[in-house]
């Protein structure tokens, strides 16, 4: 062993290394760190709870308080209301409240605890192929290119892909990336604060569902209430009625006032499914008639059935984005090179473990793992990449 | 930045000098030398004509001309696109289950899978069969595009390194 030239030589490794993040490069032994699971180094913003299992938009304030609304309500009516009408019309009333009221809390935990269709963002491989076919379409070189889009043939009309520069793929037609949770999400709908959570491809079953069921029981509650009332005014005459039961007025000032806006979102959903659009394309008049005689919708499956059975009936996609799952750290990852050449892990493993780590490096860089003698070869694939603009969020 | 890249060169060397000595360098140089080195990969694009169903695009890449016959190729896709169609077709059996799993609140997936799951699996041994017949003797591999989040199919090329130094 040349003790002098490879002592040097290692410094320069260790030296290379360390301003990276920590790798148990310097010791004799692999250590065997914690593995961290994929949720836990996520670049969107959302947060995580029980160890991945849930996912919520970042701020959920406003689902706390549609918590809250719909439990209190619901427990004044179960509390105050359903003895007395258990009692003197029937029993059924407040089974029927009851199975309502589990339905909706049901419903509202699956929208805003579920992914809703999140795409995950693209490897440093693929997004520099991607960077590397719009270079040669373009032809040019250097700074930002001007927004990028791809046309598209769906059912005869002709659907443009944008690029989104976040995650740094060709969008999916319908899907639209979440400012607020810095996702892409496909069949995006709309972002709900009410739920804490985008509204797209994988919950948007579970979000009609749930404003249904709360249509139905808040017409339900206002209803009974309001029965109560006038029953217990038969016997001891209304202002008394009131004194007796405070907690129906409470009661019916918040249900008169959801009814008409969840009513009215109910009646609006149903008429998005019916012609299977989503609120994004529907704002945005994307396939109204107004914009041209020929535009229609090429989603659309031609009649009302099938449209509502498939967006609530049909096959529910798994979510892509593998929260639960380990990143894979058991290679030895090397500091890859800063000047855009590219090192290739041999094992998939390794990929995933990058995608983690890259938000802030370069597009090109992934985890090197070297052979002997082998170490720098350009491919000749990727010589242009070096140029790839930095991610910019 | 260019100064960075000799560094590690010249590490290289340095690694492979000291081959008969055991360091802890010479331990990676050995696993290296068993995995064959990754030259380039390529990727198959979704085709989106036909809507928002999971469909790739069967056109032939021309990086892989030299390494598996088109036909096969286009086969291998075609077989994946008509596998993903099955797990979203819309039919009396998807119907079921969606209604069945709407009225049990959703919980009857706790204890069984989704049809979509179940042909999620089955796409996964298919193409690890795939890779051990027909990719991996001529140094491919398919990765299951569900890792890429149903992007892309990312086909990795092996150089052959009995050949000697990459292309």
């Amino acid at each position: 062993m040349h003790l002098g030239v490879s002592e040097s030589m290692r410094e320069c490794e260790y030296s290379q290394i360390s301003t990276r993040s920590s790798t148990p490069m310097e010791t004799p032994y692999k250590k065997r760190t914690p593995k961290k699971r994929k949720w836990e180094s996520f670049p969107g913003r959302n947060k995580f709870y029980c160890d991945g299992r849930i996912m919520m938009a970042k701020q959920t304030g406003v689902f706390y308080l549609t918590l809250v609304l719909i439990l209190v309500t619901c427990g004044l009516f179960f509390t105050f209301d359903c003895p007395f009408l258990a009692q003197t019309l029937t029993p059924v009333i407040p089974v029927i409240g009851g199975v309502l009221f589990m339905f909706v809390l049901g419903t509202l935990l699956r929208t805003s605890f579920s992914d809703p269709g999140v795409l995950p963002r693209a490897t440093p491989d693929e997004a520099a192929d991607l960077e590397r076919q719009i270079d040669v379409a373009n032809g040019s070189t250097g700074y930002r290119p001007p927004p990028r889009t791809k046309e598209v043939v769906i059912n005869g009309q002709t659907v443009k892909l944008k690029y989104c520069f976040t995650c740094k793929i060709f969008r999916p037609p319908r899907a639209s990336h979440c400012s607020l949770c810095d996702n892409c999400v496909e069949r995006f709908d709309h972002h709900c604060p009410w739920v804490g959570n985008c509204v797209g491809r994988r919950n948007y079953r579970f979000f009609y569902m749930f404003i249904l069921s709360l249509s139905f029981l808040t017409i339900f509650i206002f209803a009974f209430v309001i029965t109560h009332i006038i029953l217990r005014s038969h016997q001891t005459g209304f202002l008394n009625a009131l004194k007796d039961s405070p907690a129906s007025v409470l009661e019916v000032v918040v249900c008169f006032f959801s009814v008409w806006s969840i009513v009215g979102l109910s009646g609006f959903h149903t008429y998005l499914i019916s012609s299977n659009q989503t609120t994004n394309e529907d704002i945005k008049g994307s396939w109204s008639s107004k914009r041209g005689k020929d535009n229609y919708n090429p989603y659309s499956y031609g009649n009302i059935f099938t449209n509502c059975c498939a967006a609530l009936c049909g096959p529910l996609p798994p979510s892509l984005i593998d929260r639960r799952g380990f990143i894979q750290s058991d290679t030895p990852q090397l500091a890859p090179p800063t000047n855009g050449i590219t090192m290739y892990g041999a094992t998939q493993s390794q990929q995933s473990h990058m995608v983690s780590e890259s938000e802030t490096e370069s597009v090109t860089k992934t985890s090197a793992f070297r052979a002997p003698n082998s170490f720098y070869r350009p491919p000749p694939l990727l010589s242009s990449s070096s140029k790839a603009p930095s991610p910019s969020s | 930045m260019v100064q960075d890249w000799r560094k590690l060169e010249v590490v290289d060397r340095c690694v492979a000098d000291s081959y008969e000595t055991p360091t802890m360098a010479e331990t990676h140089s050995l696993q290296d030398l068993q995995q064959p080195a990754v030259s380039s990969k390529v990727f198959v694009q979704r085709d989106y004509s036909s809507g928002t169903i999971c469909k790739f695009q069967t056109k032939f890449p021309s990086e892989l001309e030299s390494r598996v016959d088109k036909q096969q190729f286009e086969e291998t896709i075609q077989t994946l696109n008509n596998l993903y169609a099955e797990a979203e077709k819309l039919g009396g059996k998807s119907y079921l289950e969606g209604c069945l799993a709407c009225l049990t609140a959703y919980t009857i997936f706790l204890c069984m899978e989704t049809h979509y799951e179940k042909v999620l699996k089955k796409i996964a041994r298919y193409i690890k069969d795939q890779n051990e017949k027909i990719y991996a003797p001529r140094g491919l591999l398919l990765t299951d595009p569900i890792e890429r989040g149903l992007r892309v199919v990312e086909i990795t090329i092996f150089e052959d390194r009995s050949i000697g130094s990459g292309r």
